[in-house]
Parts: structure tokens; C-alpha cells; sequence
């Protein structure tokens, strides 16, 4: 009886000292810190980066131009889109340097929670589609009408895609309506995800290596055109009233995927105190020439991201002095 | 899994002998009836006879029933909605994970600020003493040469990111996972509940929960030394466990004689008897946390298994590469000086793979009457090393690494993983090359198995789970697989895990195979096995998302490719366990085999295979765990099914579909596991 009463009086001693030990009050996660930022005493930014090349030629960027021209320390953080916006709101990333579009985390953090604030558009706009190499579309020209697919659909068959042909889609965090469109255009294809964008590339190089033909999903900008020509597949055009359709039923979705212009987002917090830093990011706005360039040294060149920027920086004083405050 | 079948009392069935007897059916009836495996089966098969008709025509015989499923989608959206929106109001977050997660940021941010402030050679220095004065000047020497190496490759900075963070997630570890373990060493009642709720976690690819945690703490390092605790305390919980439960009997007698208190009892007798579980149990935490460390990369731990992750998505190996290396390196490192405090002689890495017994190295305090004098120069050493650190670590000043001291090795990897797939993927004389290997292991293994194991009735897939459970383990152990296998149906995730079944079914005999055939010539020739450990050791601490991209490269995207990494990650393990097993059959039989002029195949398959068959199932045990994880994280590379799932409720923040995926890839690894565990529990005979 006696040492059960001691193990109770020992175990809240243990609580009560914990608690104050982290300061017994109320301890918001959001405005917790990543534990390697302010390391060394120097101002740091935290950046995210999404898995795609061109997502890292924003970032890598802007690390050096921070680093060098502003006297920051940056950290980056490769994190999927989605959890990227919740880990924007909460603080743990400063900025999102490329968004292809979310209207609902955009609805739930930008407008209700006031916690994300729009960064400005980053000057590259985006394309979602579907693509077949160039090799394969010079040898049978009308396989670029959406209409026609079915009769190659057997020339696009592999292991994988059950006896129908293979669309090949990449990272499951990628905007897609492939399945719908499958299924409501009536083709004879099944998606087959390759589950990561790394896996995808690979597979498309090692395709167009054997010069075998492909169906692919795929956007711009991408480096991997200049390795890889392809053609895009035109599919039904996108409407207003085809849109309106998905965002309530998004297995009814019939049409092309629309042009988007990139954006970036950055944490509330942030933007008012982030001083040189948020103002720049602010700023921040290139060509998808730019991009590319730095994204074809990083992926194709195997440069490390750094020194693909230092060299984008060395060669484009113009285009990055003004995004100087 | 249809190794298990062929268990030796299965395969010969008596036959009816002699027309003289009053009734032969009877007679082989009770033949049959005395064989334990016959007397489960015939009851399994009355049950069978009874139930599936009435199931069959309730239900039909197709995939599971839709009217036994229930659809979670609506209450986890909710949730999760619940959550994203009161995570910065609501008391539970604020006064509860809020503390967590700030405790956790706080001790990782303290380690890696003394971490930084020592320098490099402050660690290096450090480090090596720590490994000298534990286990030994070999281990320092490696210990030197790892940290050297982690410099050389440019990586100082990430390495100290995971450092720290392995340093608090095994702290955290070893905490839980000793209290648990003292909880179920000492209580019996304590000890029943905990296990199978253990077994459950050791058993769980770490895949399948990183997504609640990164709901309720968001990204960052917080959800990650969380995760790697639920993934690393488990074998310390267990290893506790086993040292306090065995204490030799008599010596608890003789405390207890000297009239010691139950306190006393512990502290001075059943702790430092145990000292070597606990010291094992630590080195095998180390080693889990650290497999854990690439994976809690996606949920943004930082760090090498963010380096590693940041590669891959790049299709840049050698990058990843050099990333994975000093993941390697300190997992040798901290093997190795663990290892070394845990017993004299060396051990090897992750040698602790559930294995009961062994004799406890140390007895009770060595005691002596020179103590005084090795307590003064054990003072004066440590003094010496501290100020040896201390000076390290001024000399170098703030410079986490020197940039010119490094040594690219991404390029060199890359051309040759170019060269090696340019010459591999076609072209190959007899099969082709990889690419139609890949095709014909998906059409003619993978295909056919799934097809089957969906076209299976539902009732007919219980039944074989709860055979084939029953016959290895017992009714217990066939209860917990088939209900595991229910739950599945229950969720509405029946046609996918079949498809994840048939993933790991071939993957698992592909293993088998190979690792059988390699583990026969390791275990008769003590070259072979020297030449084959360090293979081994790097193999099994190499992060698995190093290979992914390669296996890519030379099978395509689909199911193949997460069979060849799965394959490569769970080898070294089947290997290792079967022999050792193979090895330590009792040289006595093996001498009186040889005797009776056996052939060295005879002596195979006649002596050691049988002798050896408890570690060979545990090697079964082990291969289906590992390939599983490795099944599940396939799905980055296209291996579909529960792994996609996964992947998708990740990368969308979509609970209902990641989390009713991970609570269907924990059944199976549950179930899988109950099927092929023959050493749980008590074996009534079989």
C-alpha cells in the first residue's frame, strides 16, 4: 500500500516537474521552429522544396541570392505539395517558391485562416497534358488527336497496364484527372502510376533510349523536353463550363487540363516580419527560360543545385537585380 | 508462405496397413488423429464444413462481401478536418502535443547546438574516445575514419542534423521502451498484454504510419523522432523483458535469502544480470532508428534521409549515394561500440535479430581489491579525453567542415550506374536483359498469383490463412491472422491487399531461394562467410531509397522493380539467420551423418535443414517483415496497390485513403507475420 502511494506521489513529481520544465502554459505548435534554424546566430529561411526539377531551380535560387547578395542562412525542406501548404500555415516553411494551383487549401489557409498570404506570381506558367515522343509522332502523325488513341492503344501496351495501353502517370502528388478522363473519353488505357516523379523520368529516358513509344502525362516547364522531345496530344478542349463540372464532380471531368500561372505563397507571419527576406521572395519572378536553364544543370548536368544557381547568377545579373529590396 | 507447407509431419500421411485390422478407415482415422498438424486440419476442415456453406450462400464465393464492409471515408475526413482546424486553438494541442513537440525541437535544437560547438574534430575526437574507451581501439579507429569519411563526402552538416536527431529519438527510445520492458519483466499479467501489442509493431511497415503523426505535429522533426519511437523502442521493450524474465533462479533465491527488498532484488541482482539483453536491446534501437531515418525524411526530418530523398528526385544516385554512405557508416559505428559494451567478444550487426537465450556475459559486480586504483585512473583517462575533445573543438573553431576537404564521388557513381544499366537492360545473352526479365516475372509470376489470390472466395482465403497460422503456431495465433485478414475485407481494402499479397508471396520465394542458396556455402566455409559480412552489413544499414532509382532504371516502373529492391533489402537478413542456424547444428549429429557415409547433400537435407528448422522459419519470418516494408514503399516506384495508397494519402494529406491503406498494410504485416511465427507461444507438440 505504502509503495503504491509512493509510486503515485513519485509519478506526479515526474509530471509536475515536466511541466514546469516547458513552462506549464499553453505551447502553440505553430509557432514552433524547425530545431536547426538560428543554429549559429545567423537570420535564416526555411524554403520548401517540391519533389519536380523546376520547383528546385526556384529554390536553388533563391537560397544563393539569399545566402550571398542578403547575408541569410537557408534551409531547405523537400515536402509534397499538400503538406507543404499545412507546413506554410504552421510556420515550419517560410515560403512555397512554386504553386500550381490548390483552390482548397488556398480557400481554408489564405481566406479563412489568414495564416498563408499570397506571394505574387512567380512568371512561369504552367501546362498539364498528355505526351507522346517526338520520334513516335512524326512516324504516326495522327496519334496527336485524342480521338485516335485507341487504335495504338496495343503498340502502348506494357507488363503492367492489364492488355489495355499505358498512360503513364508520375507522383501521386501530382494535380491529375487522368482516370476520369480515361474512363469518360472511352479509351483503351489504364493509368498506371509510376509513384514518384523519379520514377517516371527514368522510365521515359530509358523509353526514349530504345526509341520505344510511350504515352505519357507530363507538363511545362520540364527540362527533361530538351532531352526528350515530345508532342503534346490534344485532348478536348477546356471550358468554363467543363471546369465547373470537375470542381463538383471530379470523376466527370471531360476536358483538357487549363494554362495555369504559377504562384508563390508564404507564410502571414513571415511577410510581416521576414524584413529583406520576405520582400525578395516577394519579388522573386523569372521566364520559364531561367528556369529551365537552372533546372537542366541541376537534373541533366548533375551540378549540385548551388552551383547550378551560381552560375545562372553569374551569367543573369540583369534578371535578379531587381528582385534586390 | 508455401514454404511452411512443407513441414516434415505433413507429408506423410499413413497409409492403411493391414486388411487383418477391424476397420481400416478407423484405424487411419486414429493414425491420423494422433498427429498433432492432422488433429487441427480435421478440425479446421468440420468447421469448414459447416460454416462455408451457409457463407457461401449468403454471400457468395467472390471477393469479400460488400454488405461486411464499412466505409470510413466520411468520419476520417472529418477528422482530419477537426484537426487542421483546432490544431492552433484547441487545450489537447496547445497544452499537451504542443508541449511534446516543443520538448522534442528543444532537445534536438540543445544537441545540435553542442554538436556544432564541438566542431568537427571536436566530434570526431570525441567520438573516437567514447568508441575506445567502450568497445575497444578497433572500433575508435573506425569510429576516426567514419566521421573522416562523413567530412570527405560534404555531408558534416546533415550528418550532425541526424545525429542529433538519432541521439534524442534513441534516448526517447530506450526510455519507453525500458519502462515497458521493466513493466512486463516484472508482472506477468503486464507481460501477456504488452506482447502482442509489441509484435504488432515490429511488424508494421513504418510507412503505413508516418501519416497520422504528420496530421496531429505537421512536418518536421517533432512527427519524425515520434514515428522512429514507435518504429525503435519495441526490441528494447522486448529485450528488457527477456533479460529480467530469465535471472537465473537460484541467485534470485540467494537475495532473497539475504533478505532483500523487492527494490534491492532489482537494482542489485535481476538489472545488472540482465545487462546484456539491455545492452542489446540498445544496440538494436540504434539500428532501427536509424533504418528510420530515410524514411522520416518525407515527412521532413532533415538531415542525410533528406539528402537521400532530395537525390532521388533528381533520378541523381550518386548524390544519393553519398547521402546513404554516412547513414551506413554511423550505423557501424554505433553497432560496433554498443555491440562492444555489450559483450567482450565482437558481435555482429544487428545480430540480435529475435533470437531467446544466450548466456548473459558479466555475472554479478566483478568487485576486486585493486578498485580504488582503476577508479583513479579511469578519472584521470576521462579528464584527458574530455580536455583532448575540448581542445579539438577550439582548435577548429565554429567551421562545421573545411568545403575544400571534400571529394565528389556523384559523378563516378553516376557513369557507372549508367554503364552498368546501358549493359544490363538489353542485351544480355540467354534471358534478354532486366527489362524482360521485369516483363516476365509480371506476367508469368506476378499476374498469374494475383489473379488467383482474388479470384479466392473470400471464405477460402480465411480458411487457408487459419490453416496455415494454425499449423505453425497455435489456435491463438490462427485466431489473431484471420481476423487480421477480416479486418482487411471489413475496411474494403480485400482487392488491393490480395494484390500486395502476391507482391510479397513472390518477392518472399524469390528471398528464399536465393538466400537458402547463399546461406548453405556461408555456413560451411568461414571464408565465404568473411567475405560475405561487410556485403551484408552494408546492405542492411543502406537506406532502401537508395536503390529505388537504380532498380528502376533496370526493371521499368511497375511491380518488378519494388520486387528487386525488396529482394536486395530482406536478403541479408535470410542469409545471415539461416546460417547461423545452419551452423549451429549440433556437430555431434552431423559427425554420426558423416559416419554413416552421407553425401554432403544427404547431410543437407537430412540433418541440418531438419535440425536447423527453427531458425530457417525464423529466416521465413524475417523475409516476409522486411520484404513487406520494402512492398510498401514501392509504391514511389510504381509498385501500386496498399504502397500507392500510402504514398497518395501522404503526399494529398488525404487521411481516409492513407490511413485505412496503413491500418490495411498493419493487418497483413499481422496477419503474414501470425502465419509464418513458429516460436510464439507454446507449441502443443506440433
Amino acid at each position: 500500500m505504502a509503495r503504491k502511494t509512493m509510486t503515485a506521489v513519485s509519478a506526479l513529481c515526474v509530471v509536475a516537474a515536466a511541466a514546469t520544465a516547458t513552462g506549464c502554459g499553453a505551447a502553440d505548435m505553430t509557432k514552433q521552429a524547425s530545431p536547426y534554424a538560428d543554429a549559429v546566430g545567423t537570420k535564416s529561411v526555411t524554403l520548401s522544396v517540391q519533389s519536380w526539377v523546376g520547383a528546385r531551380a526556384n529554390t536553388a535560387v533563391a537560397k544563393y541570392l539569399l545566402e550571398h547578395e542578403l547575408g541569410y542562412r537557408v534551409d531547405t525542406v523537400q515536402v509534397d505539395e499538400v503538406p507543404a501548404w499545412d507546413a506554410l500555415s504552421q510556420g515550419r516553411v517560410d515560403a512555397i517558391m512554386e504553386d500550381w494551383g490548390h483552390p482548397e487549401q488556398e480557400k481554408r489557409y489564405v481566406e479563412d485562416k489568414k495564416t498563408i498570404a499570397p506571394g505574387g506570381d512567380l512568371g512561369v506558367t504552367g501546362h498539364i497534358g498528355w505526351w507522346v515522343p517526338k520520334y513516335f509522332a512524326d512516324a504516326h502523325p495522327d496519334v496527336l488527336d485524342w480521338r485516335n488513341l485507341n487504335k495504338y492503344a496495343a503498340q502502348l501496351r506494357s507488363p503492367e497496364s492489364s492488355g489495355k495501353g499505358q498512360l503513364l502517370d508520375g507522383s501521386p502528388s501530382y494535380v491529375t484527372n487522368d482516370k476520369a478522363l480515361v474512363a469518360n473519353l472511352g479509351l483503351d488505357y489504364k493509368v498506371v502510376f509510376a509513384g514518384s516523379e523519379a520514377a517516371q523520368i527514368t522510365q521515359l529516358q530509358q523509353s526514349a533510349k530504345e526509341k520505344k513509344p510511350f504515352l505519357t502525362y507530363w507538363y511545362e516547364p520540364q527540362w527533361l523536353f530538351n532531352e526528350v522531345p515530345m508532342v503534346e496530344v490534344k485532348l478536348p478542349p477546356y471550358t468554363q463550363e467543363c471546369a465547373d463540372k470537375g470542381a463538383k464532380d471530379p470523376s466527370a471531368v471531360d476536358c483538357a487540363y487549363p494554362t495555369t500561372s504559377l504562384k508563390k505563397f508564404l507564410n502571414a507571419d513571415f511577410t510581416r516580419k521576414g524584413g529583406k527576406a520576405a520582400r525578395f521572395l516577394k519579388n522573386f519572378a523569372w521566364s520559364k527560360k531561367d528556369q529551365n536553364a537552372v533546372a537542366q544543370m541541376i537534373a541533366e548536368d548533375k551540378l549540385s543545385a548551388d552551383e547550378a544557381a551560381k552560375r545562372w547568377v553569374k551569367e543573369n545579373p540583369e534578371v535578379w537585380k531587381k528582385w534586390l529590396p | 508462405m508455401t514454404v511452411h507447407t512443407a513441414s516434415p509431419q505433413m507429408k506423410t500421411a499413413p497409409p492403411g496397413r493391414d486388411a487383418s485390422a477391424p476397420h481400416p478407415a478407423v484405424l487411419a482415422l486414429r493414425a491420423l488423429w494422433a498427429r498433432p498438424a492432422a488433429r487441427k486440419l480435421l478440425i479446421l476442415a468440420a468447421a469448414a464444413a459447416v460454416l462455408v456453406p451457409v457463407a457461401a450462400a449468403t454471400h457468395g464465393s467472390g471477393t469479400w462481401p460488400s454488405a461486411f464492409t464499412v466505409d470510413l471515408t466520411k468520419p476520417l475526413t472529418g477528422a482530419s478536418d477537426w484537426i487542421i482546424d483546432n490544431r492552433d486553438s484547441h487545450w489537447a494541442f496547445l497544452y499537451f502535443f504542443g508541449h511534446v513537440s516543443g520538448a522534442i525541437i528543444g532537445a534536438v535544437h540543445a544537441v545540435y547546438t553542442v554538436l556544432l560547438a564541438l566542431g568537427w574534430a571536436g566530434v570526431t575526437a570525441a567520438a573516437a574516445l567514447l568508441a575506445w574507451r567502450v568497445a575497444g581501439a578497433r572500433v575508435a579507429v573506425i569510429a576516426l575514419a567514419s566521421f573522416a569519411a562523413c567530412g570527405l563526402l560534404g555531408m558534416w552538416v546533415p550528418t550532425m542534423r541526424t545525429l542529433a536527431l538519432m541521439i534524442v529519438a534513441v534516448a526517447v527510445s530506450v526510455a519507453v521502451g525500458a519502462l515497458l520492458g521493466l513493466a512486463a519483466g516484472l508482472s506477468d499479467r503486464t507481460f501477456r498484454a504488452l506482447r502482442p501489442v509489441l509484435d504488432t509493431m515490429q511488424a508494421l511497415p513504418a510507412f503505413a504510419y508516418l501519416l497520422p503523426v504528420v496530421l496531429v505535429f505537421g512536418i518536421g522533426v517533432a512527427p519524425a523522432v515520434l514515428a522512429t519511437v514507435v518504429y525503435a523502442a519495441p526490441p528494447m521493450a522486448r529485450l528488457t523483458a527477456l533479460g529480467l524474465r530469465s535471472t537465473d533462479r537460484g541467485v534470485l533465491e540467494a537475495v532473497e535469502s539475504l533478505g532483500a527488498t523487492g527494490r534491492q532484488r532489482l537494482l542489485t541482482a535481476r538489472l545488472p544480470l540482465a545487462r546484456r539483453e539491455l545492452l542489446l536491446g540498445v544496440n538494436q534501437t540504434i539500428m532501427m532508428a536509424l533504418s528510420m531515418a530515410v524514411i522520416a525524411s518525407v515527412i521532413g526530418a532533415d538531415g542525410l534521409g533528406d539528402r537521400v530523398y532530395q537525390a532521388l528526385s533528381t533520378v541523381d544516385v550518386g548524390s544519393a549515394l553519398a547521402a546513404g554512405i554516412p547513414i551506413v557508416l554511423l550505423a557501424i559505428v554505433l553497432d560496433r561500440t554498443t555491440a562492444g559494451a555489450a559483450s567482450p567478444s565482437p558481435r555482429r550487426l544487428w545480430a540480435g535479430v529475435p533470437q531467446a537465450g544466450g548466456t548473459p556475459g558479466r555475472r554479478l559486480g566483478e568487485g576486486g581489491h585493486n578498485q580504488r586504483r582503476a577508479r583513479t585512473r579511469r578519472t584521470t583517462a576521462w579528464l584527458a579525453a574530455l580536455a583532448a575533445v575540448a581542445t579539438a573543438a577550439l582548435a577548429t573553431g565554429d567551421k562545421p567542415w573545411p568545403d575544400t576537404w571534400t571529394v565528389a564521388i556523384a559523378a563516378p557513381v553516376n557513369d557507372a550506374k549508367d554503364w552498368m544499366v546501358d549493359h544490363l537492360y538489353t542485351g544480355l545473352p540467354g534471358i534478354g536483359g532486366t527489362a524482360d526479365l521485369a516483363a516476365h516475372y509480371t506476367t508469368w509470376v506476378l499476374d498469374p498469383l494475383r489473379d488467383g489470390l482474388q479470384a479466392l472466395p473470400w471464405w477460402g482465403a480465411l480458411l487457408l490463412v487459419a490453416a496455415l497460422a494454425w499449423l505453425i503456431g497455435t489456435w491463438r495465433t490462427a485466431l489473431t491472422a484471420v481476423l487480421s485478414l477480416a479486418a482487411i475485407g471489413v475496411l474494403g481494402r480485400w482487392e488491393l491487399s490480395m494484390d500486395t499479397l502476391s507482391q510479397v508471396v513472390a518477392a518472399v520465394a524469390v528471398t528464399l531461394v536465393l538466400g537458402f542458396a547463399i546461406a548453405v556455402p556461408a555456413a560451411r566455409s568461414p571464408r565465404v562467410e568473411r567475405l560475405l559480412r561487410p556485403v551484408l552489413d552494408v546492405f542492411q544499414t543502406m537506406p532502401q531509397f537508395v536503390y529505388l532509382i537504380p532498380v528502376v532504371a533496370l526493371f521499368g516502373v511497375g511491380r518488378a522493380p519494388a520486387a528487386a529492391a525488396a529482394i536486395v533489402y530482406a536478403l541479408p537478413a535470410v542469409v545471415r539467420i539461416a546460417s547461423e542456424g545452419l551452423r549451429r547444428v549440433n556437430p555431434g549429429a552431423m559427425e554420426s551423418a558423416r559416419s554413416l557415409g552421407a553425401t554432403g547433400g544427404q547431410q543437407l537435407r537430412q540433418v541440418q535443414f531438419p535440425l536447423a528448422r527453427p531458425q530457417l522459419l525464423l529466416a521465413v519470418n524475417q523475409a516476409v517483415v522486411l520484404v513487406l516494408s520494402v512492398v510498401i514503399i514501392g509504391g514511389l516506384v510504381g509498385g501500386g496497390a496498399l504502397g500507392y495508397e500510402v504514398v497518395f494519402g501522404l503526399a494529398q494529406g488525404d487521411l481516409a485513403t492513407g490511413l485505412t491503406a496503413g491500418v490495411a498494410i498493419a493487418c497483413l504485416g499481422l496477419m503474414l507475420d501470425r502465419v509464418t511465427q513458429p516460436t510464439k507461444g507454446a507449441r502443443d507438440g506440433a
